[in-house]
């Protein structure tokens, strides 16, 4: 099982249209993919219908008094399911810190779905927090959405270095560029060069369209409801980097 | 089959499923839609077992189902879950009968080896299914449920048409919803729930059932005041239907169980004959003893040498002092001689006398007239007494300078024994039968092991003789054999030394106590 996860500190960059459409393509490949819903404002359960609740909140699923197999719900998509946000999840740092060890606490929470899913998605909230330490701690590969600006590649440093401090486990970083804007002139400079000389910025460019946006209205990832346009092309080459970048075998024909 | 999952079957009163939607709607609860769940599917399936239902008596369902050019073996349990699936590749067939191991490698295989064993799997049934797919949708247009409308048409093995079934598949995490629709279905007028499953309902529309084996003479029913004349024609009926169905699987070399099988019931007929033909009308057995030994004789060559081609391969990666790889030219002599027997045993099987045999056996079994005495249960009483009364003679004058012969002789009285308890099975108590059984099996597995390594390392050297002869044989070759040889002669020496003990236990007391309390149900 192969944990990638949507980070960024920042918030509307890409990371919930990101997560759900790199589940959906995970799964239409055939692996079995579960994508946890951990913003609180539960963007990508809205997208694939299923209500923000969990019983008990987060606490329940964090202090173990439910297992995340049971509040996981089923998506219209084959082979990929969710686990729902919470609205609770905006405390989950507080429950986090009364937990032994709150950076390691959700990869051992995922751990008994070893055998069931071949790929998890995190979908986080844009902080840095606890619960984001505990998902970076998790992940074997972070996907982080760029606004190709030069500040944004400041911030990816800043995640490899911070990444780079853990003892142990370090997830994988990759990171792409995110509504993107070909007519300015730094979007094109910044998407042409950086990708040749960085080895964690991916060739795929997710372009900034209203059909990204049309999401919320379809209720479904672009890369199912419009999968000839430019914007599924590129999660698609997004997708195929991340799966070769977190070893996972190639899809069968 | 999933948690929740729910199985209909649309009889012609609830017509068509675009119906059913439509009766759903209607009386559907406003929070609850349906959808199409995209064009109808046409799916090519075909169900594969082995002759003797080792899939079927397991609880297991292997299903070969082809999707325009994708053809996948799906292995599902008696929950309808899936065990295993294989997908062949684009357009890659598998053609049937094949053994589990000739599929390719993986966790089908692994799952179906140990269950079919020796037994090919061959088509039981075919049908061709148009698949519909209709979305359960709540009041957010999210689906939870899936119901699939399967339209079978059968093809094999007869042509028959079947009510549509409907499979009601929750979404995962919404399994108290999908039991509302689940409950709304069932409701309906002309829709029942499906008890059986896609197998024994493909058969009951072609008019079979699946786990049916021809000619299982120890399963027919006897009762004990039957006459014994009456009973024997069923059981030889029975047996002569075991040959009969038989006779194709071994005509068109399927597997090696289908001869195994069919010489069973040739050696249950000529002991029934030999040993209660006294009982049928004067001259009956006197008059077919002869032609069940000729085709118990038809058929030796060719399944001696399917017992060691069988045995090859643990032959072969037993051997110490030589390399498996010398041992191939002994392999090939023994693939051409079986070549060679096999076809001498096909003519047999094709000839006007074997069908001359089955037709006048089967008039004459049905031609019996039997008088009220013997009973069946007396006849049963009578013959097993005395078998087990011989089987004790003999064993007990078997002394450690006995020749082999003498302990080949006592395995075939063990073998009648047995032949008459498991044939007369039916009339005993199920617990002492078994116990029985077991006690006279330890028996002879330690008498057959001695017989059948004494009689490898015969063949084996008469095999090397022939190999000589034809030149096919490099010393190497015959070295290697001759180290086969020995194993088997350390293999019967070990039988041989265990023999005492094992007799010496099914002579003790509790053994004949268990006889006699045989006979004595039977007479009950």
């Amino acid at each position: 099982m192969k944990i990638i996860a949507t980070y960024n500190i920042k918030g509307g960059v890409g990371k919930t249209a990101t997560a759900v459409n790199i589940g959906y393509l995970a799964a239409r490949d055939g692996y079995r993919v579960l994508l946890w819903d951990l913003d609180p404002q539960g963007a990508a359960s809205f997208l694939f219908r299923i209500k923000p609740r969990v019983k008990g909140g987060g606490k329940a699923l964090i202090r173990g008094r439910r297992t995340l197999d049971d509040a996981i719900k089923g998506t219209d998509f084959d082979g990929l399911d969710l686990l729902p946000a919470d609205f609770t999840y905006r405390n989950l740092d507080l429950v986090l810190d009364s937990a032994k060890q709150p950076a390691k606490r959700l990869a051992s929470l995922l751990a008994p779905l070893r055998s069931e899913y071949d790929v998890v998605v995190l979908d986080c909230p844009p902080s840095i927090s606890l619960l984001s330490e505990s998902v970076l701690h998790a992940a074997d590969l972070l996907l982080v959405p760029l606004i190709p600006t030069t500040l944004s590649v400041r911030t990816l440093d800043q995640l490899t270095e911070f990444v780079g401090g853990f003892n142990g486990h370090q997830p994988d970083i990759l990171a792409f560029f995110s509504m993107l804007d070909r007519r300015k002139k730094l979007h094109a400079e910044i998407v042409r060069d950086l990708p040749a000389q960085r080895r964690d910025v991916a060739t795929a460019a997710i372009p900034a369209l209203s059909l990204i946006e049309q999401m919320s209205v379809q209720r479904a990832p672009v890369a199912a409801f419009a999968p000839r346009t430019a914007a599924a092309r590129q999660y698609r080459e997004l997708w195929r980097e991340a799966r070769e970048r977190a070893c996972l075998p190639a899809p069968q024909a | 089959m999933g948690p929740g999952q729910r199985e209909f079957v649309l009889t012609d009163a609830a017509g068509a499923g675009s119906e059913v939607l439509q009766a759903l709607t209607a009386a559907r609860d406003e929070s609850l839609g349906w959808a199409n769940g995209g064009a109808v599917r046409s799916r090519r399936r075909l169900w594969l077992d082995t002759f003797d239902w080792r899939l079927y008596r397991a609880g297991l369902t292997l299903e070969q189902v082809t999707t325009g050019s994708h053809t996948e073996l799906v292995l599902t349990g008696r929950d309808g879950a899936v065990v295993a699936t294989e997908r062949l590749p684009a357009g890659g067939k598998l053609s049937w009968p094949r053994l589990a191991a000739g599929l390719p490698a993986g966790p089908l295989q692994a799952a179906l080896e140990p269950v079919t064993g020796l037994r090919a799997l061959a088509p039981v049934a075919r049908a061709v299914s148009k698949l519909a797919e209709l979305h359960a949708l709540n009041d957010d247009a999210k689906t939870i449920a899936r119901l699939a409308v399967d339209r079978v048409s059968v093809t094999y093995p007869a042509r028959a048409a079947m009510p549509a079934r409907l499979t009601l598949v929750p979404v995962r995490g919404y399994q108290a919803q999908a039991e509302k629709v689940g409950r709304a279905i069932g409701d309906l007028p002309g829709v029942l729930g499906g008890r059986d499953s896609i197998l024994e309902a493909v058969l009951a529309a072609a008019g079979g059932r699946p786990g049916e084996v021809p000619g299982k003479a120890s399963g027919i029913q006897l009762s004990p005041g039957m006459p014994a004349a009456r009973a024997l024609s069923q059981l030889l009926s029975a047996l002569l239907d075991a040959m009969e169905a038989n006779v194709p699987g071994t005509l068109k070399d399927i597997d090696t169980e289908f001869l195994h099988d069919l010489r069973v019931a040739v050696r249950w007929t000529r002991s029934a004959l030999k040993l209660c033909g006294n009982a049928l009308p004067r001259g009956l057995a006197s008059q077919y003893a002869p032609e069940f030994r000729w085709l118990g004789d038809l058929t030796t060559p060719t399944r001696d040498l399917d017992v060691f081609l069988l045995g090859y391969p643990a032959m072969a990666a037993s051997l110490v002092g030589a390399d498996a790889d010398e041992l191939i030219p002994f392999r090939d002599h023994l693939t051409r001689s079986r070549a060679a027997a096999y076809r001498r045993l096909v003519t047999g099987l094709r000839s006007a006398r074997f069908a001359r045999l089955r037709t006048n056996w089967r008039a004459a079994l049905a031609d019996v007239r039997a008088p009220r005495r013997p009973s069946v249960a007396q006849l049963a009483d009578a013959k097993i007494i005395a078998a087990h009364r011989k089987v004790l003679m003999m064993g007990g004058r078997i002394t450690p300078a006995s020749p082999p012969e003498s302990l080949h002789e006592l395995r075939k009285r063990c073998k009648e024994l047995r032949y008459l308890v498991e044939m007369f099975g039916t009339l005993h108590d199920p617990a002492q039968r078994w116990q029985a059984v077991r006690e006279l099996k330890t028996l002879q597995d330690c008498l057959g092991e001695f017989q059948d390594t004494e009689v490898q390392r015969m063949e084996i050297r008469a095999f090397a003789a022939q190999m000589m002869e034809q030149r096919t044989a490099p010393a190497e070759t015959l070295l290697a054999m001759g180290e086969i040889a020995a194993r088997l002669a350390v293999t019967q020496a070990t039988a041989r030394a265990q023999f005492d003990g094992r007799f010496a236990d099914f002579a003790g007391p509790a053994s004949r106590r268990r006889i006699a309390a045989l006979a004595r149900t039977a007479a009950a």
